[in-house]
C-alpha cells in the first residue's frame, strides 16, 4: 500500500528522471560496461582482435613477468614517491612564505600556478628542450666555465625518472600551494595570536599547531597528486617516449602501446584492470569518509 | 484582499511519515477550523517543520490522509492545494527583484500581466514594502526580507498560509513588530493560518489553539489558556511558560492531601480529571505567578530565598522549600533578599498535579 | 622574527622587513620564482632565435637579432609526418573540439548536478557512487571498449566521436561541480518554488542556474583547459582529420627530417600553451577557485 502511494507521486519526479537518463546511461554502459568489457578481455587470450576465449588469471602471470610491465611498476613508484614528497613539501613551503604578508604575493601565486594551466605534452617538450644534453643546460653549465659538468639525465637510463619529476613537480607545485594557502588562509587567526602570546617560535606554530590543522587539504592534495601519478602518460610520451630504452616507461603508456602498436589486447587490459584496482584500493577508504560525511550532511 | 472568502479546513487524518528507520510523526491527526489560527509548538527536531512540509506538499507521507478545503490533496502538488508558505530563511529568490519575487508564482500560473501587477502593488501596499519593490533581496534588511517573503505568500491569495518559524531569524524588536503584522493580517484576511514555532511567547500571544508537539506526537491541543493553566502532562507544563513551571514531589494522602516531607497541602478545590488513590506518588506543578504572600497567615508555607532577579516590572525569587526549588513571581517593590524566609500560600485551583507518568491527574 | 622590545612605535611590523629571515625569505620566493619562470623564458627566447643562433650560443641567452620566423613557420609550414602545414590546422580542430565538447559537457553536467541535489531521482545514488570512483580512474580501464563500441555506432574518428569522449569524461567533475553548489543552497529555496507552482526545467533555469553564475565560469575555465591539454583522448577518438592541437604538436616535434629546429619546436609549443595561460592570466583567481573546487570533489 504504502509502494502504491509512492508511486503515484513519481508524476512530479518524472521530469528529474528524464534529466538524469543520459548520466545514467553513461555510467551504466559508458563506466561500468567498458570497465567490466575491460577486465573480462584481459581473461581472455585475446590478441589483435578480442576473443572469447576464457584463459582465466594467465594474462596477469604473463604480465607479472613482463620485463617491461616491471619496469613501468618499478618506474613509477620512484616517480610517484619523489614527486608527491617534492610536490608536496615545495607546494606547501611556498604557501606558508606567501601567508608570511609578502609583497606582490598576487604576482608570485601567478608565478607558481601558470605551468599548472599548462598541457603535460607543453611541460615535457620544454623541460626536454632545456634538458638537451648537447645544446640545453649542459651546455650553458660548459659556456659559463664548468667544462666538466654533466648535465645528461634525459639520455641516462639511470636518471631519466628524475627529469620526470623535476618537470611534474614545476608543473603541480602550484596546485599544492594553491590548496596549502586555502588551507592556511582558513585557519582562525586568533590561533596565531594565541601562539605568538606563548611565545612560540614560528616553525614550532608551524610543525605543532598549523600542519595539524590542515589535515583537509593535505588529504586532498594527496588524492590529487596520486590520481595524476597513475593517470601519468602524456609527460613520459612528450618528454622521453619511454626511453631511453624503456628506462622512463609508466603503466598507463604500456597499456596504450599493448592496444594500440603490439596489439595484445589481453594483456594490455590485464595492465588496466590491475591499474583500477590500485586505484580502487587507494580511493575507497577516502571515498567511503566522503561518502560519510555526505550522508551525514543529508544530501546524496 | 479579495472580499471573497476563502478560508480553507485543514485536517491531517493518521498521517505517518519516516526518514528511512528514523519515523517522524506517528499517526498524526489534525483538524484545523476554517480562519483558525494554529500555533504548532514544539522543541527543536519534534517534526513541526516535517508536518508543515507535508501539509504543503513537499514531504511525501507514508501513509494518512490530508485534506483541505473540504477535498484530498494528499497526493496533490503544492501549487494545487491553495496553501502558501514563509520560510524561517525567507527564501527569496537572490536574482529576482522584490516585485519579481512576490508575481512569480503567478505568472507560473499562467495570471495575466495587469491582474498579477494589481495583486503584488495591494499586497505591497498591505505590507508596507512599496518602495523596496525594485530592489534585489541582498538589498534589504531581515525584516524587510520576511516581509517581502510574506507578501509572496499574500499575493497567492491562499486559502491556507503555513508559516515556519518566520520570525526566528530576526532581532526581539522586529519580532514582535512583525508579529502584531501577522495578527493584523489574520484577522484582515480571515485565512487559515499554521504557524511553527519553538517560541512560546509568539504561540501564546498569536494562536487561536496551540499544538504542543513533541517525540512524533502532538502533546496537547488546545487553546493558549489552556495550554497555560492546564497543562496536559508534565512536558508541556515545563515547556510552555517562562521561567519554569516549580515541582514539587510529594504523594496524595487521605481526603486529598498532597504530603512532602516538609509540607502538607488540601486539595478539595483541585479539579482531578480522575479520582486520585491514596498513597500515589504526584508532582505538585506550581507557576511562579501563581504564589501568593501571606504573611502572618498560619497555614502558610516557609521557602527560603536563594537568588532574587529584578525582572523591571517584577521580580523573580528562587527558592528552596525544604530540597524542593520553587521560582516565585513578586511585585518589583518586594522588599526582599538571599537568605529571607518568605511564607508562601498557593490558590489550590491553580495548581497542576500529574501521576509519576507525567500525565495531568 | 622577534621584534625589539623596546620600540616606542606602537606597530611592531615596520622592523620586520629588514630582519635577517625577512631577506631569506624573499631571497628563497625570488629563487624559486625564477626556477618557475625559467622554462617560459627559455621557450620563448629559443622560438625568436635563429637555428644557427641556437647552435652556437646557449638556451639562457638573449636573441642578438629577434625573429618571428620560427613562429610563422611554425604555424603554417612545419612537417607533421607528410604533410607541411604548420599546426594552424590543429589549433582550428582544437578549436571545433573545444566549443562543442565545453558546451555540452557543461550542460549535462549541471542538469544531472540539479537533479541530483533536489529531485533524488532514482539511481542517482548509483549515479552519484559511479562518478566519485571514475573521476580517479585512468582512461586506459575504458578507452578499448570504447573505441569499439564507437565504431559500431559509427562515430569513431570523428567530432561528434570527441565530443561525447570529452562529455563522458569531463561528467565527474561537472556533476560534482554543480551539484555540490547547489547543495550549498538552502533547501527552503527550492520548496518556496515549489510552492509557487514551478515546475523541474522552470527551477531550474530561472531559479538555480542565475545563482550559478559563478560556479559555470568556473566550470567553463576547467573544462577549456581540460579540453584544450588533453592528448590522449584527443590522439583515440579524434580521428586523423580531428586530431587536436596537443597531438599535433608531439607529432611536429617528433617529424624530424634532417636536423631538429628547436625553434620551430618552441614557437608551436609555446601556441600551444597560449589559449590556457591567456584563460589563466585572464582568469587569475577564477582559475585558483576552479582547481580548489574542482579538487575538492564530494
Ligand atoms: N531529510 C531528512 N532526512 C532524515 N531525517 C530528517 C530529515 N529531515 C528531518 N529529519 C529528522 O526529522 C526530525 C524532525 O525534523 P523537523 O525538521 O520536522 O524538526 P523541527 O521540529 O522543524 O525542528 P526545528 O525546530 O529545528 O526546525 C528531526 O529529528 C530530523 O533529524
Ligand atoms: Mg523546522
Amino acid at each position: 500500500m504504502v509502494a502504491a502511494a509512492k508511486r503515484l507521486r513519481i508524476g512530479s519526479r518524472l521530469p528529474a528522471q528524464i534529466a538524469l537518463a543520459p548520466a545514467l546511461l553513461i555510467a551504466l554502459v559508458l563506466y561500468c560496461g567498458t570497465t567490466s568489457w575491460t577486465v573480462w578481455i584481459s581473461l581472455t587470450s585475446s590478441r589483435m582482435l578480442p576473443n572469447s576465449v576464457f584463459v582465466g588469471l594467465r594474462q596477469y602471470d604473463v604480465l607479472a613477468n613482463n620485463d617491461r610491465w616491471l619496469a613501468s611498476i618499478a618506474n613509477i613508484a620512484t616517480f610517484g614517491a619523489l614527486f608527491m614528497t617534492a610536490a608536496l613539501t615545495i607546494g606547501f613551503l611556498l604557501a606558508a612564505m606567501i601567508d608570511q604578508k609578502v609583497r606582490a604575493e598576487s604576482l608570485l601565486r601567478s608565478v607558481f600556478l601558470y605551468p599548472f594551466s599548462m598541457s603535460f605534452i607543453v611541460t615535457g617538450l620544454a623541460w626536454r628542450w632545456m634538458l638537451d644534453p648537447t645544446l640545453g643546460f649542459e651546455k650553458l653549465l660548459h659556456d659559463i666555465g664548468f667544462a666538466d659538468a654533466h648535465f645528461d639525465w634525459i639520455v641516462r637510463p639511470d636518471r631519466v625518472i628524475y627529469t620526470l619529476v623535476i618537470a611534474s613537480v614545476w608543473h603541480a607545485a602550484g596546485l599544492v600551494m594553491a590548496i596549502m594557502l586555502a588551507g592556511l588562509r582558513g585557519v582562525d587567526r586568533e590561533i596565531w595570536n594565541a601562539a605568538r602570546v606563548d611565545g612560540l617560535p614560528t616553525w614550532r606554530i608551524f610543525v605543532f599547531i598549523i600542519i595539524p590543522m590542515m589535515r583537509g587539504s593535505f588529504a586532498t592534495a594527496c588524492v590529487l597528486l596520486a590520481t595524476s601519478v597513475v593517470k601519468l602518460y602524456d609527460l613520459s610520451v612528450a618528454m622521453t617516449n619511454g626511453g631511453p630504452g624503456i628506462a622512463s616507461e609508466v603503466p598507463a603508456k604500456f597499456v596504450m602501446d599493448y592496444l594500440f602498436e603490439r596489439g595484445n589486447l589481453a594483456l594490455a587490459t590485464a595492465a588496466a584492470t590491475t591499474m583500477l584496482i590500485t586505484v580502487v584500493v587507494v580511493v575507497a577508504p577516502w571515498y567511503h569518509w566522503q561518502g560519510r560525511k555526505a550522508r551525514m550532511a543529508g544530501i546524496a | 484582499m479579495n472580499q471573497a472568502p476563502n478560508r480553507s479546513s485543514v485536517s491531517l487524518r493518521g498521517v505517518e511519515i519516516a526518514y528511512g528507520p528514523v519515523r517522524v510523526l506517528d499517526r498524526l491527526d489534525l483538524e484545523v477550523a476554517q480562519s483558525e489560527f494554529l500555533v504548532l509548538l514544539g522543541p527543536s527536531g519534534c517534526g513541526k517543520s516535517t508536518l508543515l512540509n507535508a501539509i504543503a506538499g513537499l514531504t511525501e507521507v507514508d501513509s494518512g490522509e490530508i485534506w483541505i478545503g473540504g477535498r484530498n490533496v494528499t497526493w496533490e502538488e503544492p501549487k494545487d492545494r491553495g496553501i502558501a508558505m514563509v520560510f524561517q530563511s525567507y527564501a527569496l529568490y537572490p536574482r529576482m527583484s522584490v516585485r519579481k519575487n512576490m508575481s512569480f508564482g503567478l505568472e507560473v500560473s499562467g495570471m495575466k500581466r495587469p491582474d498579477v501587477q494589481r495583486r503584488v502593488t495591494e499586497a505591497a501596499a498591505i505590507l508596507q514594502i512599496t518602495e523596496l519593490l525594485d530592489r534585489k533581496p541582498s538589498e534589504l534588511s531581515g525584516g524587510q526580507r520576511q516581509r517581502v517573503a510574506i507578501g509572496r505568500a499574500l499575493v497567492r491569495d491562499a486559502g491556507v498560509f503555513l508559516f515556519d518559524e518566520p520570525l526566528s531569524n530576526l532581532d526581539a524588536q522586529l519580532r514582535a513588530e512583525l508579529r502584531t503584522e501577522i495578527k493584523r493580517l489574520h484577522a484582515r484576511l480571515g485565512a487559515t493560518m499554521i504557524f511553527v514555532t519553538h517560541d512560546q511567547i509568539e504561540a501564546l500571544t498569536l494562536a487561536d489553539r496551540i499544538a504542543v508537539m513533541r517525540d512524533r506526537r502532538i502533546q496537547q491541543l488546545g487553546t493558549p489558556h489552556d495550554v497555560y493553566m492546564r497543562p496536559a502532562n508534565k512536558f508541556v507544563a515545563t515547556f510552555v511558560g517562562s521561567p519554569a513551571m516549580s515541582f514539587l514531589s510529594g504523594h496524595i494522602t487521605e481526603g486529598r492531601v498532597f504530603e512532602t516531607s516538609t509540607l502538607r497541602l488540601d486539595l478539595s478545590g483541585y479539579a482531578f480529571t480522575a479520582p486520585p488513590s491514596v498513597g500515589m506518588p504526584v508532582d505538585l506543578g506550581i507557576r511562579p505567578e501563581h504564589v501568593v504572600l501571606a504573611p502572618g497567615e498560619a497555614a502558610a508555607i516557609p521557602a527560603r530565598v536563594e537568588l532574587v532577579e529584578p525582572m523591571g516590572s517584577d521580580l523573580l525569587a528562587w527558592t528552596r522549600i525544604g530540597e524542593a526549588a520553587l521560582t516565585v513571581r513578586l511585585s518589583a517593590e518586594t522588599p526582599v533578599a538571599p537568605g529571607d524566609i518568605l511564607p508562601l500560600m498557593f490558590s489550590t485551583r491553580r495548581l497542576n498535579l500529574f501521576d509519576a507518568q507525567g500525565e495531568r491527574l | 622574527m622577534s621584534t625589539p622590545r623596546a620600540s616606542r612605535h606602537p606597530s611592531g611590523r615596520r622592523p620586520k622587513r629588514l630582519s635577517p629571515s625577512r631577506v631569506g625569505l624573499y631571497a628563497f620566493l625570488l629563487i624559486t620564482a625564477l626556477f618557475f619562470l625559467t622554462p617560459l623564458y627559455v621557450m620563448l627566447v629559443t622560438s625568436l632565435k635563429p637555428m644557427a643562433e641556437i647552435r652556437l650560443g646557449n638556451i639562457m641567452s638573449l636573441p642578438a637579432a629577434p625573429t618571428l620566423d620560427a613562429w610563422t613557420t611554425a604555424w603554417s609550414r612545419a612537417c607533421t609526418g607528410l604533410s607541411c602545414n604548420g599546426i594552424s590546422a590543429g589549433f582550428w580542430n582544437s578549436i571545433r573540439i573545444l566549443v562543442p565538447s565545453v558546451i555540452v559537457s557543461i550542460m549535462v553536467g549541471a542538469t544531472t548536478g540539479y537533479a541530483m541535489s533536489f529531485w533524488r531521482p532514482r539511481g542517482a545514488k548509483l549515479l552519484f557512487a559511479a562518478l566519485m570512483v571514475v573521476a580517479f580512474i585512468p582512461y586506459q580501464v575504458f578507452i578499448y571498449p570504447l573505441v569499439r563500441i564507437f565504431s559500431q555506432v559509427g562515430i569513431a574518428n570523428s567530432l561528434a566521436g570527441i565530443v561525447l569522449v570529452h562529455t563522458v569524461f569531463g561528467l565527474p567533475t561537472m556533476t560534482l561541480l554543480f551539484r555540490n553548489h547547489f547543495a550549498s543552497l538552502p533547501l527552503e529555496l527550492f520548496k518556496a518554488a515549489r510552492v509557487d507552482g514551478a515546475g523541474f526545467w522552470r527551477i531550474f533555469l530561472q531559479i538555480m542556474m542565475p545563482m550559478a553564475v559563478p560556479i559555470a565560469v568556473v566550470a567553463v575555465i576547467l573544462q577549456v583547459t581540460g579540453i584544450w591539454n588533453d592528448f590522449i583522448l584527443g590522439l583515440v577518438f579524434a580521428g586523423r582529420d580531428n586530431l587536436p592541437m596537443t597531438v599535433q604538436l608531439n607529432n611536429v616535434v617528433n617529424t624530424t627530417q634532417g636536423e631538429r629546429t628547436y625553434n620551430v619546436d618552441m614557437a608551436a609549443t609555446l601556441l600551444t600553451a597560449l589559449v590556457p595561460l591567456c584563460v589563466y592570466f585572464v582568469s587569475g583567481r577564477w582559475f585558483v577557485r576552479g582547481i580548489a573546487a574542482g579538487a575538492v570533489k564530494g
